[in-house]
């Protein structure tokens, strides 16, 4: 007999078949298998409980109004209205980064579809777990140009790890299922579902998968014991190692074990942007950020390394520099989730394809087991070499200036809130000061758009770090620049109470374009001047905050003390900073990683 | 070098712009594709002919398995295999019908079309064959040429099925 009958929202008993009389009379010895009917929008609601999301980002229209009407109902899934649907995808990317939880955004079709995608492809480039529901035309409507149609599947295609139309109801919650779990495991991404409107109405039986399993999909994890030991091999071998660890480590949860991987080996270790507190900043052994504004220790140690461990990197161009010139004497081991970064822009000795934290504790076993260690005499020399080049402090400074340093912006920064603070940036020369002083010893705590260098990042990212961790000091450190590139969300933290700390690095210019035009188009500052600044102050106050402005170096630490003093307040600080600072170390574009220009 | 490539997919709508995405987003060259369902219904199978180095070949390859409606995958560069093509050829045979004929029989083509004018030639093999029989042809006026790009198979035992 099927057990598959179903009772209506007005408990009259049918079946799918249409049975009637006597038939259905039997079912109702099976009624406790029986589910109830639910409209595609309550499966919707009822995925989400069962997903175990708590908050999504989003904002309504046309095509998405019967799950607005289902969301209205309940209590158990918040929804944050924010004021851009830009800013929606970006709250659900800060509170996936900060949680280790998938981030949710929920938008409309056409335009809500549109507005969403820089924050996709912000979240493809980064490998964000998020799922992204967009509202779609009903699925009669599709294909016909209608009222706030776009093909968001074809448009999203190329910055998603995946994504799905339902055109069923009876599709809907396998589907989300389905996308929760791609979204979530190998190298996650984000996930696109693509809702048309009349199946949101529809009804279907509502049942949510515990586990799914896909054939086409089988993210591997262990890595392969061979290669795990002849890491071990090179690594005893080195005389020369250098790790580099990228974002792959903060996204798999593999801090504590890198941690212990390092100090056992005692190898120099530098993070990528993106990897930034997977190993503590204050360790003796970490020696800065690498890359195109990385210090010159780690810049130098990569370039003269002989073994480079690659662990969570993808070996960007931002972080090799002109590739042909890039670590010329190093074997390279690369241990990533995804088998696609390996040996894509560097031809790797030792592959390992595998979740980072569990091949980590591998290698650490492996490591244990044998009766050699790594060769201390050597590893002498290489460190006096690496404290030599430390002794250069690139990060060095004006100290004396009358103008405010931004670079002491943010270290008074770390001092007043201990280095514990969740950091979010935008994208500019303040972004890479961020990166350089901070400082960052825990993972997850610094939230920063790397991959696709993303204006408008950084407030609505803290906004989803507050609602994920609530109890947390949040600070987005932005540019004049960045900030009014999202700047409507300032209304969505009054209507959230979110307590945001935003540090305007204000130097008047879009900064990094500045520089550029500095260094390689002699000064000829071609739209980089941000004229027409509005009154910050009164900025913040006319959306309901707390605004300050803030002009002489002596007055930084107090203010920042005064604005973090306010725990319930979001207090927009606008730093006059030096309009012409610049960011060093630079690694200028086609140069190679020892080919910096210092200061 | 050529490398021709046979993957099983889910056969699902966009799937195969999801392949076609791939090769136009990444640059990757595409010589010849083509994609029918298999015996199970709910699965396509793929034949793809591209061009690239060792290093491209390999990302090529990693990325298609990276796609998520991409089952399982073969290149069939690197076993023993069968490649077949099939062309359908229109060709004016104004006083050129025995030359035609004669070519075709050779090629071991059929003939499937006769009109006072043109015939149409169909003939299967592997790609080269195929250019060597339009090569044959001249100086038959070529009218129209239809080609289903390469389809392959490994050889012996090994099998492209989940
Ligand atoms: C959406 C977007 N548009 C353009 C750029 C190019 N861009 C990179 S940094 C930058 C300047 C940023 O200026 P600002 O926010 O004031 O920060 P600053 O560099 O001055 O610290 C620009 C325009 C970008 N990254 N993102």
């Amino acid at each position: 007999m099927d057990s598959r009958c179903i009772i209506d929202s007005s408990c009259v008993l049918q079946n799918e078949s249409g049975l009637s009389g006597k038939s259905v009379k039997k079912y109702y010895l099976v009624l406790e298998k029986m589910s109830v009917e639910l409209t595609g929008a309550e499966i919707f609601v009822q995925c989400l409980k069962d997903e175990g999301v708590k908050h999504i980002f989003g904002y309504p229209g046309g095509a998405v109004l019967h799950i607005y009407d289902a969301l209205y109902q309940q209590k158990v899934v918040n929804h944050i209205l924010v004021r851009h649907e830009q800013g929606a995808v970006h709250a659900a990317e800060g509170y996936a980064k900060s949680s280790q939880k998938p981030g949710v955004a929920l938008v409309t079709s056409g335009p809500g579809a549109t507005n969403a995608i820089t924050g996709i492809a912000d979240a493809y480039m980064d490998s964000v777990p998020l799922v992204v529901f967009t509202g779609q035309v009903p699925t009669s409507l599709i294909g016909n140009d209608a009222f706030q149609e776009v093909d968001t599947v074809g448009i999203t295609r190329p910055c998603v790890k995946h994504n799905f139309l339902v055109k069923d109801v009876n599709d809907l919650a396998l589907t989300i299922k389905k996308a929760f779990y791609i979204a979530t495991s190998g190298r996650p991404g984000p996930v696109v579902v693509d809702i048309p409107k009349d199946v949101t109405a529809e009804k279907a039986e509502y049942h949510y998968p515990e586990s799914i399993e896909m054939r086409s999909y089988k993210p591997t994890s262990d890595g392969n014991s061979r290669q795990i030991k002849k890491a071990i091999d090179f690594m005893l071998a080195a005389k020369q190692p250098m790790v580099y660890s990228g974002g792959g480590v903060i996204l798999g949860g593999g801090a504590e074990a890198l941690n212990e991987l390092v100090h056992e080996l005692n190898f120099p270790i530098t993070n990528t942007l993106m990897g930034l507190g997977g190993f503590p900043s204050s360790d003796r052994q970490f020696v800065g950020m690498l890359g195109m504004h990385g210090t010159y220790e780690a810049n130098m140690g990569m370039h003269h390394s002989d073994l480079v461990i690659a662990i969570g990197a993808r070996f960007d161009d931002r972080v090799t520099g002109n590739i042909e010139k890039f670590c010329p004497d190093a074997k390279v081991i690369h241990l990533d989730v995804d088998p696609a970064s390996i040996s894509k822009n560097v031809s790797v000795d030792v592959p390992i394809v595998g979740q980072v934290e569990p091949v980590l504790r591998a290698l650490l076993a492996e490591l244990r087991l044998r009766k050699q260690k790594p060769d201390q005499d050597a590893l002498k020399k290489w460190w006096t070499q690496i404290e030599e080049w430390r002794s250069r402090d690139c990060l060095k400074f004006d100290q004396g200036s009358d103008k405010i340093k931004p670079q002491d912006v943010i270290q008074k920064l770390h001092q007043v809130t201990n280095g514990n603070a969740f950091v979010t940036s935008d994208v500019g020369q303040h972004q890479m000061w961020a990166a350089q002083y901070y400082g960052f010893d825990k993972p997850n705590r610094w939230v920063n758009s790397g991959g696709l260098g993303t204006m408008g990042f950084g407030l609505p990212a803290a906004m989803g770090v507050q609602m994920a961790n609530p109890e947390a000091e949040v600070a987005c450190i932005t540019g004049e620049g960045s900030i009014q590139m999202c700047i409507q969300e300032l209304a969505t933290c009054l209507q959230y109470q979110l307590p945001l700390k935003i540090i305007l690095l204000n130097n008047g210019y879009l900064g990094m374009v500045r520089q550029w035009q500095e260094f390689f188009y002699d000064g000829r500052y071609a739209m980089s001047y941000v004229d027409s600044l509005p009154d910050f102050v009164k900025l913040a106050e006319s959306y309901g905050h707390v605004g300050m402005k803030i002009e002489q170096p002596g007055d930084v630490e107090q203010a920042l003390k005064d604005a973090f003093a306010m725990k319930d307040k979001l207090v927009f600080m606008n730093f006059i900073t030096d309009p012409e600072e610049n960011v060093y170390p630079m690694v200028p574009a086609g140069a190679g990683q020892n080919e910096m220009i210092l200061v | 070098m050529r490398h021709i490539i046979s993957l099983l997919m889910e056969n699902e709508a966009g799937a195969l712009s999801r392949v076609a995405g791939l090769f136009s987003a990444r640059g990757y060259n595409i010589e010849s594709l083509t994609v029918a369902p298999t015996d199970d219904p709910t699965l396509s199978r793929m034949t793809l002919v591209t061009r690239g180095n060792e290093a491209i070949i390999e990302q090529i390859i990693k990325q298609l398995n990276k796609l998520i409606d991409v089952v399982k995958l073969l290149d069939l560069t690197e076993h023993k295999h069968i490649e077949r093509e099939m062309m359908l050829v229109k060709v004016s045979v104004d006083g050129a019908r025995d030359h035609v004929k004669h070519i075709a029989d050779i090629f071991h083509g059929r003939v499937l079309d006769v009109t006072q004018l043109a015939y149409v030639v169909e003939v299967t093999g592997n790609s080269e064959k195929l250019d060597a029989f339009l090569d044959a042809l001249q100086p038959v006026p070529i009218l129209e040429v239809v080609r289903s790009g390469a389809m392959g198979i490994a050889a012996g035992d090994i099998s492209l099925k989940i």
